[in-house]
């Protein structure tokens, strides 16, 4: 149950981050989803994300909207303010907690069920806008809550556990979140961590609208033979075209595999994505190939994860918006409140005489 | 023919005329002629959706006593639309007059035998003064505001010092224009002397009163309140609202050292995302609103349950038009109002401001931000088409510089340090309001989840009845809060002791004013009273307990604020009886005074019997 509170002991040897936080500072309370759940491994590479980033826990805002996937914010980060909304409408609501306090980390998190059917076009245009948020979809193809319903990125001929079989073409968000002008667009699976993590580490430290899929099979639901969700599918047909590795500005920066499988991409603060090729041929800078990629593979029944496209000098919604360096919550009557003698001048325009 | 209709300073005009013809602007110019010789007047856009090609009126109530509302009837009708032309003439009043384009001759049946009809060959004139078919069409309209003006003894510099202020900066406009307003001036002398009966004296009554859209009010209000986020979604009538605190915003919250700017502004994909991202910024500390009508009322309602129950502050203005459904989206209704009252499924009720004209569209624009941010709550801010896009004659807006943002209760990292207890809905202070961190306040206290289920009084999530109950009841005497704080109804009492009362609210008031005053020199006596918010105060209940009988006069059919005093003041509906208004055009005074003197006529015999 979530409300229970999680026991306070801890080892005193534990591993402190650069801010001397332990691994427990990033958890939140005990998941009440099913055990072997991909949704809390995905909460795990969060917290192991937000701990190797350095991050205070406090500076993070936890958004979601409505399904186990929007369940999970509870989980993680319990320093952190969350906010469960209302379902399919978190990016609007995060949109507007990114416009009162720019200086914060905002952390969307949703499923397949909130971003691809329900809340596809608040997806779409907190994407276009260029929030500056991560954007994380658990995507399980299946609706758990209510207990096994197909949702809008089930395969088409996938199977359900009742013995349905899905007729409609499925909605990939990857490629939704590419031609809705994502600056970061990856996916992966909730039981790679090794390229899950570094990938959260990223697509947090993107200045921009990072947008990460991970398939996160549904055991109670969605995890059988005939579905395109399970953990034998996806590992069965997953092809990754890179790894990477996500380091800071201040780390020492050498490289140690054989020039030309690795790339650094430098990032505008300076930080700095380290990609491990798998396929050499393959630009994650490149938005259209990438674009043509994925259908390309899609056809072949392939499900392909890793950084698949990243602008390394994104726009967010506040540079388009020209909006002031300090958070507008912190502006107060002296910045916002115009004063009597400017009402005086506003009068004399409208004078009817 | 009855006697032509002798006026001055107190008369109709209404034009007729066609969508996108370039009239607006006009007949803009000749209400504010009058303005300038000192007369107050009340101009109202009666207007299609459509961008080009349907029927538009203007209409322009001249009155010396200051009424600003529709009074009922037309003195003067300027058809300049033919699609509309038996109708409008058939809305003149007797003794009335016609003003028309006599270019073609129409057949006798076209006019009425008693009403006065000025024709002047409008369209022939301009043909032979001009070759371009556009300047024909935009300098028509000049040539009648001049005949018009001409007529009605309005001095030719009041016009042209209009004109002259409309183009500054575009001076090469001004010769055209003068010489149109001449050749319809000379005209009106030479041909038209004597015929008109309305004259406008130059007098001295319009003050230091300002002209403005409720719409433009609001805008200004937010800037002034201190709104740094706005978020919306294009519907009529509410878009300008949007429009004005953006101009606002660029003239008066630019950063002058480096030219960034103090706000955030995001038309929206619809309006369930307008709300969202207005429920995100208040949740996360800053000021922010939505406008937008009906329809984005409806769809919004689930958004107003989760800002209700999870206690988020948050301001719509709502610019009411004509429903259900896409209604009459460019006529004025007052019928929102239990779809906001109690919006969203569950039990929900939420405080609702009605401003009366623009300068209190502007004061409730400001107060509901602090409100909002006080009760942590959304405040429906309850305007109309006929406020918000029409330019109201009202006294000048004030800003009182001493007045600070009432930010509510927030608990800040010191406080928080300072070992207060933090439960994010628990009642510490007696009046259900509970205290709120912002996030990122403190690394490692007052963080808490939000959510729209239910949970304790410290934010944990429960699905305990009696946790359940004990929030939703505090969410109740938390809305007794409320009724302390929102604006006192405003009392007319009769000059006699009244054994009948009125009530009325919103746009209604002008019109309500001027009804009144007619009742009185009929010796009727009722007392008035306009309801200024909901919840109701004890004020409110009071009025109406302390009358035989009530009368309720709102713009909607079904008598919506009716039920709601009837649901929250526990009174026997059969002292409450309503008036209703609801065909999509601003009420009338006429019609106020024909509905309640009748209605007095039933309940009392002899008229004067309603006063003791």
């Amino acid at each position: 149950m979530s409300y229970l509170a999680k026991p306070k002991f801890r080892h005193k040897g534990l591993e402190q981050n650069a801010l001397g936080f332990t691994h427990r500072d990033y958890e939140g309370a005990i998941s009440t989803l099913c055990a072997g759940c991909g949704h809390d491994s995905i909460s795990a590479a969060l917290i192991q994300a937000c701990f190797e980033l350095d991050i205070e826990p406090h500076r993070v805002a936890k958004l979601s909207g409505i399904g186990c996937s929007s369940k999970t914010p509870d989980y993680l980060l319990g320093q952190s303010h969350g906010f469960n909304s209302v379902h399919g409408r978190m990016p609007s609501v995060l949109t507007g907690a990114n416009l009162a306090n720019r200086e914060l980390i905002y952390l969307g998190i949703s499923g397949d069920g909130d971003s691809a059917s329900i809340g596809i076009g608040q997806f779409v245009h907190a994407v276009r806008r260029g929030v500056n948020m991560m954007y994380v979809c658990e995507n399980n193809g299946v609706y758990g809550l209510t207990k096994g319903q197909f949702s809008a990125t089930a395969d088409t001929g996938s199977k359900s556990k009742a013995g349905g079989i899905n007729a409609d073409s499925p909605i990939d968000l990857v490629s939704l979140a590419l031609i809705a002008g994502a600056t970061f667009v990856a996916r992966s699976f909730s039981g790679d961590k090794t390229q899950l993590v570094p990938l959260l580490k990223a697509g947090i430290a993107h200045k921009g609208a990072a947008v990460i899929d991970v398939v996160s099979p549904c055991i109670a639901f969605n995890n059988h033979a005939g579905s395109t969700k399970s953990f034998d599918f996806v590992r069965a047909h997953n092809e990754a075209v890179n790894r990477l590795d996500f380091l800071e500005g201040r780390e020492a920066i050498k490289l140690d595999q054989a020039p030309g499988t690795v790339e650094d991409v430098v990032q505008h603060d300076g930080s700095v994505i380290r990609l491990h090729k798998i396929r050499d041929d393959y630009d994650p800078r490149d938005r259209v190939k990438a674009m043509d990629y994925l259908q390309q593979r899609h056809a072949a029944g392939e499900m392909v994860t890793g950084l698949l496209y990243l602008d390394p000098e994104p726009r967010d919604l506040h540079a388009g918006l020209n909006t002031v360096k300090a958070p507008l919550n912190r502006l107060d009557e002296r910045a916002l409140c115009p004063g009597a003698a400017a009402l005086t001048a506003l009068n004399d325009e409208y004078r009817a005489g | 023919m009855p006697k032509p209709i002798e006026a001055t300073n107190d008369f109709v005009v209404k034009f007729a005329n066609v969508n996108g013809s370039g009239s607006a602007s006009a007949n803009e110019l000749f209400a504010r002629s009058i303005l300038r010789m000192g007369v107050p007047i009340a101009s109202r856009n009666i207007f299609p959706s459509n961008i080009q090609g349907l029927p538009t009126w203007y209409e322009v109530r001249v009155s010396g006593e200051g009424w600003l509302g529709r009074r009922g009837g037309v003195d003067l009708m300027v058809a300049m639309n033919p699609q509309t032309w038996d109708k409008d003439v058939a809305s003149i009043d007797p003794g009335g007059y016609l003003f028309y384009d006599s270019s073609k001759p129409l057949p006798p049946s076209k006019f009425r035998p008693d009403i006065l009809v000025i024709g002047m060959p409008l369209t022939e004139i301009c043909n032979r003064t001009y070759t371009d078919p556009r300047q024909r069409q935009l300098f028509k309209n000049i040539i009648y505001v001049g005949a018009l003006t001409a007529l009605m003894g309005i001095g030719a510099e009041v016009v042209e010092s209009l004109i002259r202020e409309q183009f500054k900066g575009k001076e090469r406009l001004l010769e055209p224009n003068f010489k149109a307003l001449h050749i319809g001036r000379d005209y009106a002398s030479e041909h038209l002397e004597g015929l008109c009966k309305l004259k406008v004296e130059r007098s001295d009554l319009v003050g230091d009163r300002i002209f403005l859209e409720g719409n433009d009010a609001i805008g200004l209000g937010c800037v002034y309140g201190g709104a740094s986020v706005a978020a919306w979604y294009p519907i009529t009538p509410s878009t300008s609202v949007a429009e004005s605190f953006n101009a606002h915003c660029r003239k008066l919250r630019v950063d002058p050292e480096t030219g960034e700017n103090r706000f955030a502004i995001v038309q929206a994909e619809d309006e369930l995302a307008a709300i969202g991202v207005v429920i995100g910024a208040g949740w996360n500390g800053a000021r922010a609103f939505t406008a937008t009508s009906g329809p984005g009322i409806s769809l919004m309602q689930e958004f107003f349950g989760l800002a209700y129950f999870a206690e988020i502050p948050a301001v719509v203005f709502d610019i009411q038009r004509g429903g259900p459904s896409t209604g009459m989206p460019t006529r004025t209704q007052q019928s929102d109002i239990l779809l906001c009252a109690y919006a969203s499924h569950g039990d929900t009720k939420h405080v609702l401001l009605f401003p009366e004209d623009p300068r209190e569209s502007f004061d409730f624009a400001a107060e509901a931000l602090d409100l909002a941010e006080r009760l942590q709550t959304p405040i429906f801010v309850m305007s109309d088409l006929d406020i918000g896009m029409n330019q109201w004659l009202c006294e000048p807006l004030a800003w009182d510089e001493a007045r600070r943002y009432d930010r509510g209760k927030i608990m800040t990292a010191e406080m928080l340090e300072s070992g207060m207890d933090f439960g994010r809905y628990l009642d510490v202070d007696g009046d259900a309001i509970p205290y709120r961190t912002l996030p990122g306040t403190h690394p490692t206290r007052g963080a808490y989840f939000t959510r729209g289920t239910s949970r304790d009084r410290y934010a944990k999530y429960s699905e305990e009845g009696a946790v359940y109950v004990d929030n939703m009841q505090r969410l109740l005497r938390k809305f007794e809060t409320a009724k302390l704080l929102v604006p006192k109804p405003v009392v007319h009492q009769a000059a006699r002791k009244a054994r009948f009362g009125v009530i009325y609210f919103g746009s209604t008031a002008p019109a309500m004013a001027e009804a009144l005053d007619a009742l009185g020199k009929r010796g009727l006596w009722v007392d008035a009273m306009r309801i200024r918010a909901f919840p109701f105060s004890d004020e409110v209940i009071e009025f109406v307990n302390a009358h035989e009988q009530v009368f309720i006069v709102e713009q909607n059919r079904d008598g919506q604020m009716r039920t709601l005093l009837i649901n929250e003041g526990a009174i026997d509906p059969a002292r409450i009886v309503s008036i209703p208004h609801y065909d999509g055009a601003p009420i009338t005074a006429r019609f106020i005074l024909a509905e309640v003197a009748e209605r007095l006529g039933q309940l009392e015999p002899r008229l004067e019997g309603a006063a003791e």
